[in-house]
């Protein structure tokens, strides 16, 4: 029977099938542990005398407490307050009682939890992956299937490594055509937000197919399947193909030798068949997109840079939205001043979005009473992007470079945006106070955020292509 | 977690679409290593004025909602990060049950994992509980609610909740126990799956 890609995937770690009565036992390949949402699992082991089952399926760091300057040595981190630090110190004594390795402030292998597993080809096509983080999402654009978790939930994975799960409803995302130029894959992941809606994603697994998908690199692809919890999805997938395996080849955790070449036989498997049915399907045209960005305060509000905001819907729906972003509908939205601007997080910290924001910012300067932070996905970004000399493109534009974490994403280190102050930031969330109480947050592409940093306003990026 | 069977209790009505999990408890608040406590700073920045007094008009606030301990939101409850805290707050200051056209898939597991029930009703039932405060009996054992007062006194409704979740509720049971009996299955898996996916 022609099966698409995510039915492959859940089939081969059915544990026990579910029933009427009870759910599907799931195994769970890869758990990805970070200091927010593991102390409390930690607890409920602890309390029933239980073992984390598999050290080595289990990938600890921190990332969302941690200050982004330097910390040399422990102490260090009492910089971002008192309870961040406590929840750092935990994660370090829970991870020694537990003998589980972390990947702390010693450890060159640190960064945001869903840009090292990649990066060290721990996440891996075919994999089941969860981690207590909602944009587990993102290691799908490898062809694994991987969601969010809750912390009752991280407790269930490191006593079983398995997980109990009704099988979701799968939906293709089909995008047609190319993304033309200055336009990328932030862009098209809003698009498709703004099209199906922050729940048209609810309770399915959403498969990125066609033209453009094929034509990413791994990063685009990662940035995608990253905002698929921003469009309600259970998770979100890419098959594995040519740009997959070249970019495992070779990474630290991945197979190596022949076992890689098995392996990659295995995935090329696993591409959803020709035939195959979905529950759902959206289709998408990429030639006809401009950069996008969020207008409101979720992330389906989303407007082409190029055009004015739409028109007030009459159901008043929009009203708070606008009144907490101090904005009107119907008006030009670039040309927005701007306070801040932010690049980093999940969505859009990996080496290939840091030359894209230098490619633009290279030569140019920050704009005056613009704050601009640029804040790497990992230690390994930073060491790459230094080596390329990112950095000093950064600072000399007059931006702040930082050591690695999530950062002003949620500002849960300190990394906040100040009460009413307007964010053009490349992550992935634009809640009320998101960025820190009060903020005003625009998601965008880290070439719209550069272009926007240099103008001191919302700024169409194709300008300083 | 405690055992869920019927609840009658005033609604909270908060007709609010999309209200994220960063709302119901922002972020700040996460650094906690506990489960307990969370419910002061549920809804946090809607609850208290800057100067961290109430804000009179926020329906938390409003005096004819104390103690009510059904939360009645517009569409898409839940919505955005996975943080467990968010069902930990709610349930810490006093709510038992949330109700909605749609709530988001990692709120409502999580939910359900700590004795919170999330209940999806058709958009009729919603309006009729969205148009004004009631006194609501949430019926478990039966998936029904049942409206006691105000306009729409005595319209009743079916509600639809997976049985294992529900059996899991109404005994109070840690879905960890279910898990751990299948140890066996589990090796037996993991011996041939190994091989094919090692770790």
């Amino acid at each position: 029977m022609s099966k698409t890609l995510f039915e492959k995937v859940w089939e081969q770690h059915v544990v026990v099938p579910e029933t009427d009565d009870t759910p599907t036992v799931l195994y769970i390949d890869l758990h990805l542990v970070h200091e927010v949402t593991s102390p409390q699992a930690f607890t409920v082991l602890r309390e029933r005398g239980l073992p984390i089952r598999r050290v080595d399926r289990t990938l600890a760091t921190m990332d969302h407490s941690t200050p982004t300057t330097p910390v040399r040595k422990l102490a260090d981190i009492d910089v971002v307050g008192p309870s961040a630090a406590a929840q750092i110190r935990k994660m370090q004594s829970n991870c020694e009682a537990f003998g589980l390795p972390l990947r702390g402030f010693d450890s060159d292998e640190r960064g945001i939890v869903h840009i090292i597993g990649p990066e060290l080809g721990a996440t891996q096509p075919g994999k089941t992956i969860v981690c207590g983080d909602s944009h587990t999402s993102t290691h799908g654009a490898f062809g694994a299937l991987a969601f969010g978790i809750g912390t009752t939930e991280v407790g269930h994975v490191m006593a079983s490594q398995c997980l109990l799960q009704r099988k979701p409803k799968t939906m293709a995302v089909n995008v047609e055509g190319q993304l033309p130029d200055g336009v990328t894959p932030k862009d098209l992941i809003l698009a498709i937000i703004g099209k199906i809606g922050v729940d048209g994603g609810t309770g399915h697994v959403m498969e990125y197919r066609g033209e453009a998908i094929r034509a990413m690199d791994m990063a685009g692809r990662m940035t995608v399947c990253n905002m698929s919890i921003e469009a309600g999805a259970r998770a979100g997938m890419i098959a594995p193909d040519e740009t997959t395996f070249a970019y495992l080849r070779g990474r630290k955790l991945a197979p190596q030798g022949s076992a890689f070449e098995q392996a990659v036989a295995r995935w090329q498997e696993l591409a959803t068949d020709d035939d195959a049915v979905f529950d759902r399907k959206v289709t998408i045209d990429a030639s006809t997109l401009s950069p996008m960005v969020t207008f409101g305060t979720n992330p389906g509000m989303v407007t082409p840079l190029d055009q004015p905001l739409p028109a007030k819907p009459a159901d008043g729906s929009w009203d708070r939205a606008l009144d907490y972003m101090q904005i009107e509908a119907g008006k030009p939205f670039a040309g927005t001043p701007v306070d801040v601007v932010f690049v980093g997080s999940c969505t859009n910290a990996r080496l290939p979005d840091l030359q894209a924001t230098a490619k633009i910012l290279e030569g140019r300067k920050v704009a005056d009473g613009v704050k601009m932070l640029v804040v790497p996905g990992s230690q390994k970004v930073k060491a790459e992007a230094e080596a390329l000399g990112l950095d000093r493109v950064f600072t000399n534009a007059g931006a702040e470079w930082r050591e690695s974490g999530c950062s002003m994403c949620l500002g849960m280190n300190g990394d906040t945006v100040a009460a009413g102050k307007l964010a053009v930031s490349t992550s992935n969330r634009n809640f009320e106070g998101r960025q820190g109480v009060g903020s005003r947050t625009v998601l965008a592409s880290p070439q719209t955020a550069a272009a926007s940093a240099i103008a001191g306003c919302i700024a169409d990026p194709r300008t300083y292509l | 977690m405690s055992a869920f069977e019927t609840l009658t209790s005033r609604t909270l009505v908060m007709p609010r679409a999309d209200v994220d999990t960063d709302q119901i408890i922002p972020a700040r608040f996460l650094t906690t290593t506990s489960r307990d406590g969370l419910g002061q700073s549920l809804f946090a920045d809607w609850r208290y004025l800057e100067d961290g007094s109430e804000d009179p008009a926020f329906e938390l606030n409003l005096a004819t909602n104390a103690g009510a301990q059904i939360l009645v939101a517009d569409r898409n409850f839940g919505c955005g990060s996975s943080r467990e805290h968010a069902p930990w707050a709610l349930l810490d200051y006093g709510f038992r049950v949330i109700i909605s056209t749609e709530i988001a898939d990692i709120f409502r597991s999580n939910s359900l994992k700590n004795g919170l029930l999330p209940i999806v009703v058709d958009s009729s039932v919603h309006q009729a509980l969205l148009q004004s405060q009631c006194t609501l009996t949430v019926d478990l054992a039966d998936k029904t609610l049942h409206i006691k007062d105000g306009p729409h006194a005595g319209l009743s409704s079916h509600f639809e909740i997976d049985s294992f979740s529900r059996y899991c509720l109404m005994n109070g049971i840690d879905q960890l126990g279910f898990l751990l009996e299948h140890t066996d299955d589990i090796q037996r898996f993991e011996t041939t799956h190994d091989k094919v996916s090692p770790a």
